[in-house]
Formats: C-alpha cells, structure tokens, sequence
C-alpha cells in the first residue's frame, strides 16, 4: 500500500468553554470540517494557514492526539480513528512529534540523555545507548551534548534535541508543529535543511505545519492550506507558488513581506 | 536632532560581568523608523528595554548615554527617570496576551496610564481611549473597553495594546518584535497600522524584529546587532541594495524569500560568524586595553 495515511470527511468538534453556560452542556464548535486527502509514503506534506485554521488540530487528529468525531483516518492500513487509547500504544512509536516551543516540551530537569532515552524505554528498545548517541549523531549535536540541561542548550539546539527524541523510536511519521516559528532565519535554515536530510536518509514520511508559506517552499512536495477548518486547496509545491488556485491561498501568499523595499505590499 | 540618542551604551551581567552591548550608537528623529535587527541574544532587546528603564535585575549599565529630547536620562534619579521617560515612551510589547492583565478589563488597562501620568480624569481619559481603539480600527470599541482579554482575539489585542502605546501621546515607541505571534494576514494588517499612526503622530519609533521582511515594510534606517555589537547601520534602501556588512549579507540571504524556487535556506556560513567574533574579541581587547594603559 503507497499511502501512509488515508484520511476521509474528517471531522473534529470541541466543546466551546468560552460560551458554556453555568450548567448544561457547552455547545461544540466544529474545528475541522471534512478533510479528504492521502500521504503517500516518503511524502513531505505541507499544511498551512492562519491562527483559528484548524492546522494544529489535524495533526492532533493524525497522532491521535485528539479523536475525531466524524470520518475515518487509516494509518498504514489500519484505522485508528477511534481505537482505545490501549491498542494505540502499539502504534505510538510509528507515529511521532515535534512540538513547537523546545523549551516547553523538553522537561527542564532531565538531562538530553534522559529526554531521549525515556521514550525508548518505554517503547521496550533494547542498546537504548547506542540508539540515543546514534539519534545525536542524526541530529548533528556532539555526543557529550547528552549530559547537558536543556536551558544549557540555544533553541536551535534544544529543537535539534526534540528531533533526535523523535527519530530515535525510528518512526514511519512525522508531525512537525510549527516547528522553527521560535527560531531565527539561520537557524530555521539550518534546521529545516536538517529535517530534509533526515526525511531522505531514514526513509520519513513528514507533515509539517506551518503558518508561513515561505519557510515550506523548500521543503514540501505538496501543500495543503486550511481556512476555517476546510481546505481550500491541496497542490504539488511548485503549482501551488506559481498559480494558486484558491483566494485564501493569494492573500497568504501577498500578506508575506519579502525582505524587498520595492515589493507591492498594499 | 534626534529625539532619542544612544552613545556608546554598554550593559553586562550584573554577576559575572559577561557583555550584552558593546558600545551601542543609534539615533531616532521625530517620525523615523528604526529597525533593530539581529538573530536571538543579540541584544536587539536589551537597546529597548533600556530605553525605557526596564533592564532585568540582572543586567547593569556599564557605559554610555541615553538621551532622551536632549537629556541623559542614566544621568537622572530613578524617580525622576521613570517620570520623564513614562511621560515621553511608550512600548509595544510582543506577545499581545501575557502584556495585559488577563482579571482586569480593556477600559482601565488603556486609562490608567493617562490618570497616573498625565493626571486626567477617569471621564477624560475614557473619552480618550474610546477615541484610540477607533483609531486602530477596533468595532464596537465601547463594548471592548468593557471586555476582558480571553475575549478578543490574538491580533485584536495587539491593536488594544497599540491604541495603549499611542494613549498619552509619547515622542518616542519602541515596538520589540510586535507581530511575532501572529499568524501573516494578521500581521500584515497590524503592521500597516503601526505605520500609519506612527506617521500621523510623528512618533520615533525603535522596531525590534529579526525578520529583514518587515524591516524592509516599516523602518527607515536599521542597525544589525551581532552579540551587542552594531555591525552596521544604514538607510533602509542603501541596505537591502547593497549591505556592507559580509555578515548582513548572509543574514539577507538565510532570510526565506517565498518566491526563490530554491526555497533559499543558506544559513550563516561558519566562516562569516568567525569573522564576526573576532571583530568582537578585537573590540573587547581594545576596551581592556584602553582601560590598562
């Protein structure tokens, strides 16, 4: 089967906090409404839009992070759409994240070592130091960079440690949220230039959102781009920049300043 | 003349001494953008929070002037200092929810600087705010000032805390990083906004950003800091024609540009942020050495 992922009328609903009343039942908003699509093995997926898209809470869904309320998402075959959270442990290791703020997902007081150790062991890895100084190496950091805290780390760095934890359980996905949002251009550069890398060498299947279209030219086959929970468009990379076919997709696309004093930018 | 002019600022870590400014210049005139740009820890930040006397506890004043309209504002007592630089600065913060108190409403939030600094009246000073969150374009503004922040969103509070910034009407700005968290459309309008009543009220203003794309909308002239350090200063136009420095060069070019087909992610090559260092260790070495003899 060429299709990591098979997602059909997706569909997601929270309860809306904001306007519960004081007692019953908050009304629920519906966050995600609809999504078809399919990644194939290998594929480096894009998914974009504004604050309020949804974005977050598709990859949510993807992990099982967040259980859908509608449709179905079959991960290699097998549908995990609604699978107890027991018979998902199974699948866990195969799909994994990268979260957006290192600071907060690295726990302050575990060493790189243990940070990247933990989910191995959890996952019943026998050689767990072997695989972690391997996961290093991968990431580019030096080998004693395992003693070190993760405030004794640059976000750059500390995002590089999140990765290594990641691709150490070897998994077949990865959901990468927003991922070099915190950090500056040379280091977004180089940690996207490493993601590409790795997605090549260990054979990944990425999905990676973004709000910002230009970080992800390079990087993505294809881009999906959410507005209010719906897709307006899913297009080959290149087609997407040189014709775009939705109105959403030329308003995201114009709202990005080029770093260009004479670019149009009314 | 300038409204707000650095000479030759130095800050360092109050405990092990260790510089985060070495020997910053910089001038803003009255209704002119100045852009400070730099990677994490350059210490783009720093040059704002000491203009406006909010330094972290750690960080200590080691050399320099900041003149505010003429007056060295480190040369003052602190009293004294907060008074004058409350009346003629004002901050645009970056993230738009930790800046308000998230138990109060928009309405005092805006007011309360214009009573305990201009000493208006609560009546006064509501007219006034009513008349601000018109200004950036806010609807419904007189029911916003009775809302509390959970209620609006990311990109309507930062107008709130703009329509704050302008409140008592100071010279002088500094924006650190104002559009970071929010998503490009968003962005783009908050932007033009900023813009638009820093040039109706002729307001210097300081915009701290690491993204030479904005720089390139908002800001007259900028300043690229490396570890403390101006690497250059220039005209808006000058820079992105033909920057001096090889590590502005570099910078421009790691920035993403959404219509390279390339995708352009060159980061700073390590040979140029070798350079950069040494020309930091030759600047440290001249001040000890200066000091020594």
């Amino acid at each position: 089967m060429a299709d990591l992922y098979q997602v059909e009328n997706l569909r997601l609903s929270l309860a809306d906090m904001t306007r519960k009343p004081p007692f019953g039942a908050a009304p629920r908003i519906e966050v995600l409404k609809g999504l078809n699509f399919c990644i194939p093995r290998g594929e480096i997926i894009g998914i974009v839009g504004g604050s309020g898209s949804g974005k977050s809470t598709l990859g949510r869904a993807m992990v099982r992070l967040l259980e859908p309320s509608g449709g179905t998402i079959r991960f290699d075959g097998t549908d995990i759409t609604h699978l107890p959270e027991a018979d998902l442990r199974a699948h866990r290791r195969r799909f994994q994240m990268i979260f957006q703020d290192p600071m907060s997902s690295l726990n302050p007081r575990h060493r790189v070592s243990q940070i990247i150790a933990g989910p191995l062991a959890l996952h019943g890895f026998d050689s767990i130091g072997t695989k972690m100084a391997e996961a290093l190496d991968h990431v580019g950091l030096p080998r004693h960079f395992a003693t070190r805290y993760p405030h004794e780390l640059s976000g750059g760095q500390r995002q590089r440690v999140g990765i290594a934890r990641a691709i150490a359980l070897r998994p077949d996905f990865i959901l990468a949220d927003e991922i070099v949002s915190g950090l500056d251009v040379s280091s977004q550069a180089q940690v996207l230039r490493l993601l590409e890398d790795l997605v090549r060498d260990l054979g990944l299947t990425l999905a990676f959102i973004s709000h910002d279209l230009s970080v992800i030219r390079r990087l993505c086959h294809r881009i999906m781009v959410l507005h209010r929970g719906e897709m307006m468009e899913l297009a080959p990379t290149a087609q997407l920049f040189a014709a775009p076919q939705a109105a959403y997709t030329r308003d995201l696309l114009e709202a990005i300043p080029l770093p260009d004093p004479d670019q149009a930018w009314a | 003349m300038s409204f707000l002019s650095i000479r030759n600022l130095c800050l360092a870590l109050r405990d092990t001494g260790a510089p985060l400014l070495r020997g910053v210049s910089l001038d803003v005139a009255a209704g002119e953008v100045h852009g400070l740009v730099g990677e994490s820890g350059a210490g783009k930040s720093m040059i704002g929070k000491a203009v406006l006397g909010i330094l972290p506890r750690a960080v200590a004043v080691t050399a320099g002037q900041i003149l505010l309209d003429g007056q060295d504002l480190l040369a003052l007592p602190p009293g004294e200092r907060r008074r004058q630089i409350g009346r003629m600065a004002a901050l645009i913060p970056q993230d738009p929810l930790t800046a308000l108190n998230p138990s109060r409403r928009i309405g005092p939030q805006i007011t309360d600087r214009l009573v305990d600094i201009l000493g208006w009246s609560r009546n006064r000073a509501e007219a006034r705010a009513l008349e601000l969150l018109e200004e950036v374009q806010v609807n419904d503004p007189a029911r916003v000032l009775r809302q509390y922040p959970h209620e609006l969103s990311g990109g309507m509070r930062q107008r709130i805390l703009i329509a704050s910034a302008f409140a008592a009407e100071p010279r002088l700005i500094v924006a650190d990083e104002p559009t970071t968290a929010l998503d490009v459309t968003v962005q783009k309008q908050i932007l033009r906004l900023i813009a638009g009543m820093q040039a109706r009220h002729g307001t210097a203003l300081l915009f701290v950003t690491h993204d030479l794309g904005v720089v390139s909308k908002v800001c007259g002239s900028l300043s690229v800091l490396y570890a403390g350090r101006v690497l250059e200063q220039a005209a808006m136009r000058d820079f992105f024609a033909a920057p001096r420095h090889a590590y502005s060069a570099a910078l421009l070019a790691a920035t993403p540009k959404y219509t390279d087909p390339d995708g352009s992610l060159t980061p700073v090559p390590e040979a140029i942020l070798a350079q950069v260092r040494a020309e930091i260790v030759a600047y440290d070495a001249g001040i000890s050495g200066g000091k020594h003899g």
